[in-house]
């Protein structure tokens, strides 16, 4: 309800200041120094499997349920890559969803974001990152982490030969012989990846070319992304879902959810708003963006509301289908995050539904919570920290199997991508200004009232 | 009916324009006139906080109307699988928790959004079988009707009357006087 038309300045640009970055960069130190710490420890037995009966502070329940029982192997190296993995795959997500923000307002034809788009549009370039990332800890640990990598499940006579998983080697190793070497796989890593990072460097070109128009009336920039965004809309929500099935349902290879793909893609699209809303706040609060005002962070609080009910919907249907049903092909999954594996992950899936749905759901249900910045800073990180929480729990106890758990090193992971992404972030954010100022409808973004 | 009462005098202003009516309702109000209601053809945004309406209650009563489905739902459930007629259904407990949230979630939508409905009705004293009184019938095609209650303004309604239309309002026919019992 502006009143008075308040000119605000457009021209803002983000000083990523220098004392961030030596908070940033020893962050990812402190990270990185706990998590080579915690693989130390790992191998000295602390922190690790069985052994953890013998530390004192930390999840002394864990370890009262730790009875000696068979493990498959899994050695603290294993846990580093699912580790690797699992953060590899979060921040990639949570990166790919900013541009896809971006390109759904594009399609939309969405004016009231318009003032925080340059926000949403720093999130793609960490992608270039995470993608090495994932590559090289599939090359470095694609054997501990995933099981259809074993060459002798697919030779037929074999002891180990496996019916189930053979018959999805096309998936894996098309056009190679099945247990070779995963062509199909990796291609579509780096083609996913390597297209989402296109699409978005091209969306960034053209934002950032309308921002020194002479000419207000021209739209030629926006038009354009408004296609590259209906491109990437289409594209991104097949291959999104296919890689869900690649780089997440994949580690547990006899089962398979039909609800997968959107399952990840509800998990890591509110992950992503939680980011962004967090990002503004942050922003509002150094003395940024003085023109998103509580409207806009009600949007952004109604988008978290309704994706976090979102998930919880996905994640209780693909629960309760399977787990009434109990197929033992489907079950088992749900087993080992269970009773199975010793109950390491059970209080996780707990936790996962608590921390996911009824807290944002009870949290953020009245207007006046969706409008303060100190209840949105909040839930956002609450959230975001339950939905690394619900990655870890797909990840994790088909990698490591009973020896997951919460330590050093997931700590370490967890503060060097972080640190890593934020870094990344702000140097996007201050290259160009802060504010798309010759988006189109910059002014209803301007007088957005709700 | 209770038409014993006195009728109450109503000023209403007619306006031709959305824009016109909600920068009257900003402005009379700056003169010393107490708006009542603006009746229009179709929403106006933020038009009850203009007028200075309290927001509304209606989402206080949404959640209590849900609480209540889930509250009945589960006592229906836990009722008819537990104690009247217990059931073993795919080898799962008879109060099996993730079972019973389908039946819950469909209840708690259903009674809070009847509830809503509900509320919405009594509170705005509409529904089947009554009789909306209406200031202006125009009101309900293309024009725009600022309804000013007599009784709440000190101002005499030729006052008001002159108010309106220096911000606005149709001058043929002007600002007339509507009794409403």
């Amino acid at each position: 309800m502006a009143e008075v038309h308040v000119h605000y300045d457009l021209n803002e640009k983000y000083t990523f200041t220098p004392e961030l970055k030596k908070k940033l960069m020893i962050g990812m130190g402190v990270g990185l120094v706990l998590l080579i710490l915690g693989v130390i420890l790992a191998y000295a037995g602390i922190g690790f499997g069985h052994h953890e009966a013998h530390e004192a502070g930390k999840a002394a329940q864990e370890a009262t349920k730790h009875a000696e029982g068979g493990h498959h192997g899994a050695t603290p190296l294993t846990r580093l890559w699912a580790n690797l993995w699992l953060n590899g795959v979060f921040f990639t997500y949570i990166a790919a969803m900013g541009v896809l923000f971006v390109a759904i307002q594009y399609v939309a034809y969405a004016g009231w974001s318009a003032t925080i788009r340059r926000v949403a549009e720093a999130f793609g370039a960490f992608l270039p990152f995470t993608a090495p990332v994932l590559l090289i800890t599939f090359f470095l640990g694609g054997h501990d982490l995933f099981h259809w990598t074993h060459h002798d499940l697919y030779e037929k006579g074999k002891a180990t030969y496996d019916p189930i998983i053979a018959g999805k080697s096309g998936f894996f190793f098309f056009p190679l012989e099945a247990g070779s070497f995963p062509l199909f796989w990796l291609l579509r890593l780096v083609a996913f990846i390597g297209i989402w990072y296109v699409l978005y460097r091209v969306l960034i070109k053209n934002s950032v070319a309308e921002d020194y128009l002479t000419d207000k009336t021209d739209f030629s920039y926006h038009k354009r992304n408004i296609t590259i965004g209906a491109i990437f809309v289409v594209f991104f929500g097949l291959s999104e879902s296919v890689s869900a099935w690649d780089w997440v349902m994949s580690i547990d290879t006899h089962w398979y959810s039909t609800m997968f793909g959107w399952y990840v893609f509800a998990s890591s699209w509110v992950s992503a708003l939680a980011v962004l809303t967090l990002a503004v706040v942050f922003l509002k609060e150094k003395g940024y963006l003085k023109m998103v005002n509580e409207n806009h962070l009600h949007d952004l609080g109604k988008f978290m509301f309704a994706f976090s009910i979102f998930w919880t919907y996905i994640w209780f249907a693909q629960y309760m289908l399977q787990a009434y049903s109990n197929i033992p092909e489907e079950i088992e999954y749900w087993v080992a995050r269970h009773d199975g594996l010793e109950g390491v992950y059970s209080p996780m899936i707990v936790m996962n539904v608590i921390i996911n749905f009824l807290f944002p759901f009870l949290f953020l249900m009245t207007r006046d919570a969706k409008r303060k910045e100190i209840f949105l800073k909040i839930t956002a990180f609450g959230i975001l920290m339950g939905h690394y929480l619900d990655f870890f729990v797909m990840v994790m106890p088909g990698t490591v199997k009973g020896n997951g758990g919460f330590f050093l090193m997931e700590i370490g992971t967890l503060m060097l991508f972080a640190c890593a992404f934020v870094y990344v972030f702000a140097t996007q954010l201050s290259k160009q200004g802060l504010i798309a100022k010759n988006h189109p409808m910059m002014e209803e973004s301007l007088h957005h009232s709700i | 009916m209770a038409a014993s009462k006195e009728p109450k005098k109503y000023l209403v202003g007619i306006y031709d324009h959305e824009d016109k009516v909600v920068e009257a309702v900003k402005k009379v109000q700056k003169d010393g006139v107490k708006v009542e209601e603006v009746y229009s053809p179709h929403p106006i945004h933020h038009i009850d906080t203009y007028i200075g309406h309290p927001r509304t209650r209606i989402p206080i009563a949404a959640f209590m109307f849900g609480a209540t489905g889930t509250i009945l739902a589960i006592t229906m459930i836990v009722f008819m699988m537990k104690i009247d007629w217990p059931m073993i259904i795919g080898g799962k407990n008879p109060l099996y928790p993730p079972t019973m949230v389908p039946v819950t979630f469909e209840a708690t939508v259903l009674i809070c959004a009847l509830g809503m409905v509900a509320t919405f009705l009594i509170t705005n004293n509409m529904g089947p079988g009554k009789v909306e009184f209406m200031f202006d019938r125009r009101t309900t095609d293309d024009k725009y009707a600022l309804v000013v209650d007599l009784e709440k303004n000190t101002k005499s309604a030729e006052e008001i009357s002159q108010i309106l239309i220096k911000y606005g309002a149709e001058t043929t026919p002007p600002p007339r006087i509507v009794e409403k019992s």
